[in-house]
């Protein structure tokens, strides 16, 4: 339970620093944190399947899209 | 002003949103049909996964639409980057360092074992074809990143999924025309926990597994295409 606990607070703080950061690659990486504890918790829900989808999906493909966009356009944030 | 403003709307829907939820217990089961398929899903469609018997039985037309959705995104991207880049242009390939191109070359057919095992056991353990075919996705995405050069035939891409969803389109309609209904699950239901059971359904999780296998790649190549 403070496992549990901990890793919502992680979440939640990861959340806002993805708003905040003006280093844009910083941000992608956090909201794919974001994903990633999002899939530990769906497991610790007993939703394994969906935390399977959450962590190959949100995580990794997303993140990596996310990515290359940044790329394409620019890093920082006016 | 204007914070002050939207500080109270936010308020407003805060409480909008928990005093509802307060009100559902959380983790009790509430509907029928949920406690039907819990009860009597293993016995309904063979498959000892209920996510999967309700993805794939109970709601198997759904499957289809959410399958056909992630068809028409993919082709959109795939027309728009098309469209705006026009034709491939081959730019000098920056190399990755050695570390990352043997890390990739070694790790990449082990994932796409996991993702392999993933979809074909849908019907046994949690996960299915969307979770493998993703999974299936990212070990392209670390063959893009790590050996850049190297890409998927566009052709054969196309040509799985062209496939995979006329398997999907076939095996439904091969069930309308025995049963009544599309998708009816036709194939003897089998031993539960054994690799071949419910029926239909690994046939249908294996094509949905190539599906969005192959499309989420040929996302990936679209994308990483000129950058």
């Amino acid at each position: 339970m403070i496992f549990v606990t901990f890793l919502i607070i992680l979440m939640i703080a990861a959340a806002v620093a993805a708003a905040i950061f003006k280093n844009l690659l910083n941000a992608v990486i956090a909201s794919g944190i974001v994903s990633l504890i999002a899939a530990v918790l769906f497991y610790f829900l007993q939703a394994p399947d969906v935390a399977m989808a959450e962590a190959s999906i949100g995580a990794a493909l997303v993140t990596a899209v996310f990515i290359i966009a940044l790329k394409r356009t620019g890093r920082y944030e006016e | 002003m204007r914070k002050l403003i939207s500080f109270i709307l936010l308020a407003v829907l805060g409480i909008g949103i928990v005093r509802p939820l307060k009100k559902i217990p959380f983790g009790t089961p509430k509907s029928k049909v949920g406690k039907y398929y819990v009860n009597n899903g293993v016995k309904d469609t063979g498959a000892t996964n209920i996510v999967t018997s309700v993805v794939l039985n109970y709601r198997g037309f759904d499957t289809l639409g959410e399958v056909t959705v992630l068809f028409i995104a993919a082709l959109g991207l795939g027309a728009v980057l098309t469209i705006r880049t026009g034709r491939k242009t081959k730019e000098k390939i920056e190399k990755a360092s050695i570390v990352l191109s043997t890390g990739c070359r070694f790790l990449f057919p082990f994932i796409l074992l996991i993702g392999a095992y993933i979809f074909i056991h849908g019907h046994l353990t949690p996960g299915g074809g969307f979770q493998g075919g993703a999974i299936i996705a990212s070990a392209y995405l670390l063959v893009y990143l790590g050996c850049r050069g190297r890409r998927v035939s566009e052709k054969a891409s196309s040509v799985v999924e062209s496939l995979a969803g006329l398997i999907f389109v076939i095996v439904g309609l091969i069930g309308l025309s025995v049963g009544g209904y599309f998708l009816l699950n036709f194939l003897p239901k089998g031993i539960p926990n054994s690799l071949f059971s419910a029926g239909i359904i690994p046939i249908i999780y294996v094509a949905i597994g190539f599906k969005v296998g192959s499309e989420l790649a040929g996302v990936i190549d679209h994308l990483m295409e000129d950058t």
